[in-house]
C-alpha cells in the first residue's frame, strides 16, 4: 500500500518509537502511584516526555504540559474548562469537529456567544477580520494552527498580536502541525496548545496533551486519582496533575517521547521541508490535468503537507475506492470532520479526496499517485 | 473508474456497526464489501456495506434473524 492519509494518522513509525512501546510494555510501573522502581520509571518516562514536549513548543516549565490521550480530549479539556455563560469565542472556517463540537455544545448549553471569522473560496482567511468580532464580552479566539482539509495554516503571529492587543485568551488546535512546523508558544502568546501525539509527532496513538501558558486557569474537566493529596476532597491544583486525573498512558507516552527525540534529532524543519517537497511534486503533477480541481493556497511553503482535490464531478468516495482497489493508494475522502472548511470551498455536497503527505513517503510513491489521477481523469 | 450499475448499498449509524457488520458477512459468508458512504446517500464521512442487489435477500435474512445493526439498504447506481 502507498500511503497518503498521514493526516488522519501518520502509518510509518520510527523504529526507536515502536522499541521504547514494546521495551516499556516489557516492564513499567504506574506513575505516580508509588515509589519503587517500576513506579519511578514510569514517573521519569512520563517527567523526560513532559520535558521534551516543553522543548519542542517553547514552554520554559513542564509542569505546564498536560498529557491526554489525544487532541479532541486536550481541546476539549481547555474549552470546557475556560468559559462562562455570556463569553464570547471568536473562531473561524479552518476548524476540525473536535474544535466545532465542543464550540456548539457550550454555545447550546452554556450560553457561551460564538463568532467565526469566514474563510474564501481558497480557503483563506482576512486577518483584519479577527478585530471586527471582537466586543466587551470576548474572552478568546480558538483556531486551527493548519486545516487538515487545505493544509493552509493560519498565521499565529499575526493571530497572537491582536490577542496580546485585546487581552485574549489564544487556543490553538496543533493537530497538523506539531512535530512539522515550528511553534513557539511563549514568543507567539498562545494561551493553550493542543496536540495528538499520532500524526507528524510520529507517536503511539492514544497521546497527545497540551501546552498552557503561565497564568491560564483551566476548570478540571475530570477529577479522581492523583497519586499526591489524597485525602484533599477536591483535585489538586497544580498542574499537571490538576487536569491529569486518572493512570496515564505510560506506554504509549514512552513512545511519544521517542517520538520526541526523533522530531528533535531530524529537525522540525527538515521534516518540514521534505514532506513540503513531496506535496510540491504532487501538486505540481497533478494541477494541470484536465478535470482536476485542487482546494487551497499553494502560494506559500508555510503549509501543511496536504493536497485535497476533485476529479471532474466524480464522487470523492468513489475516486478514494478507485485509488485504493485498483492502485493500492490509500486516501480519505468525504468530509474530513471539516464541515464549515467543506462549506468555504463549496465542496459540502461532492467532498474531496485528500492526499497527505509524510516525512516517510518517497517521490516514486508520489510519482505512481500522479499516474493513477491522471488516468482517473481520462474521460 | 469502476462501472457505475445498480447496487445494494447498506448504511450504518457508526464504525462500529459496520465493523460487526462485516466481522458477521465474513464469518458467515456472505457477499460485499465496505466502501466510503455514497454522497448521493449522505455528505460526510463513513462507510456503507457494497454488494449486489441479488444478494439483497441473504443479507436481509441474516439482518432479522441476527438483529444486525444497520441504518438502511439502498438500491443505487453506484
Ligand atoms: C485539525 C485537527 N484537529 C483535531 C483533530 C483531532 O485529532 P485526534 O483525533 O488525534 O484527537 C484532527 C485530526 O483528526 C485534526 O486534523
Amino acid at each position: 500500500m502507498i500511503y497518503l492519509d498521514n493526516a488522519a494518522t501518520t502509518y510509518h513509525k520510527p523504529q526507536s518509537v515502536i522499541d521504547a512501546v514494546v521495551e516499556a510494555m516489557q516492564g513499567m510501573g504506574n506513575s505516580s502511584r508509588g515509589s519503587h522502581s517500576g513506579a519511578l520509571k514510569a514517573a521519569r518516562t512520563v517527567y523526560d516526555a513532559r520535558c521534551k514536549a516543553a522543548a519542542l513548543f517553547g514552554c520554559s516549565d513542564p509542569s505546564r504540559v498536560v498529557f491526554t490521550s489525544n487532541s479532541t480530549e486536550a481541546l476539549n479539556i481547555a474549552l470546557s474548562g475556560l468559559f462562562a455563560p455570556g463569553d464570547h469565542v471568536i473562531s473561524t472556517d479552518l476548524e476540525h469537529n473536535s474544535v466545532l463540537r465542543p464550540l456548539y455544545r457550550l454555545q447550546a448549553e452554556e450560553g457561551v456567544l460564538l463568532d467565526f471569522v469566514r474563510a474564501d473560496r481558497q480557503g483563506c482567511v482576512d486577518y483584519d477580520d479577527f478585530e471586527v468580532l471582537i466586543r466587551p464580552e470576548t474572552k478568546a479566539v480558538v483556531c486551527n494552527h493548519a486545516s487538515n482539509l487545505t493544509g493552509n495554516m493560519l498565521d499565529l503571529d499575526q493571530i497572537g498580536s491582536i490577542c496580546r492587543k485585546h487581552g485574549l485568551l489564544l487556543v490553538v488546535d496543533a493537530s497538523q502541525t506539531a512535530g512539522c512546523i515550528p511553534i513557539d508558544v511563549e514568543k507567539t502568546g498562545i494561551s493553550v496548545l493542543c496536540f495528538t501525539g499520532h500524526k507528524g509527532l510520529y507517536g503511539p496513538q492514544g497521546t497527545g496533551g497540551m501546552c498552557i501558558a503561565e497564568g491560564v486557569e483551566i476548570r478540571p474537566f475530570k477529577v479522581g486519582g492523583s497519586g499526591v493529596q489524597s485525602f484533599s476532597k477536591t483535585q489538586p491544583a497544580q498542574y499537571p496533575t490538576r487536569l491529569e486525573a486518572g493512570t496515564l498512558n505510560g506506554h504509549g507516552l514512552a513512545g511519544l517521547s521517542a517520538a520526541f527525540d526523533f522530531i528533535a534529532e531530524t529537525g522540525v524543519e527538515a521534516i518540514h521541508a521534505k514532506e513540503i517537497a513531496l506535496m510540491r511534486r504532487f501538486y505540481d503533477g497533478v494541477k494541470d490535468i484536465p478535470g482536476v480541481k485542487v482546494y487551497g493556497d499553494f502560494s506559500t511553503d508555510d503549509r501543511a503537507a496536504i493536497v485535497a482535490l476533485n476529479i471532474r464531478d466524480y464522487e470523492s468516495g468513489e475516486v478514494s475506492d478507485e485509488l485504493s482497489e485498483n492502485y493500492g493508494i490509500a486516501t480519505r475522502p468525504g468530509a474530513h470532520c471539516a464541515p464549515r472548511m467543506h462549506e468555504a470551498l463549496g465542496t459540502a455536497e461532492q467532498g474531496a479526496v485528500r492526499f497527505s503527505f509524510s516525512y516517510f513517503n518517497t517521490e516514486a510513491e508520489v510519482d505512481i499517485a500522479i499516474d493513477a489521477i491522471r488516468e482517473i481523469a481520462r474521460l | 473508474m469502476r462501472e457505475k450499475k445498480l447496487r445494494l448499498i447498506i448504511t450504518f449509524h457508526t464504525t462500529t456497526a459496520a465493523m460487526a457488520f462485516e466481522k458477521y458477512c465474513m464469518a458467515n459468508g456472505l457477499p460485499g464489501r465496505l466502501i466510503p458512504v455514497p454522497t448521493s446517500i449522505t455528505a460526510g464521512c463513513g462507510m456503507a456495506w457494497m454488494a449486489a442487489p441479488e444478494d439483497r435477500p441473504a443479507l436481509e435474512e441474516a439482518i432479522q434473524k441476527d438483529a444486525l445493526a444497520v441504518d438502511a439498504l439502498y438500491e443505487i447506481v453506484h
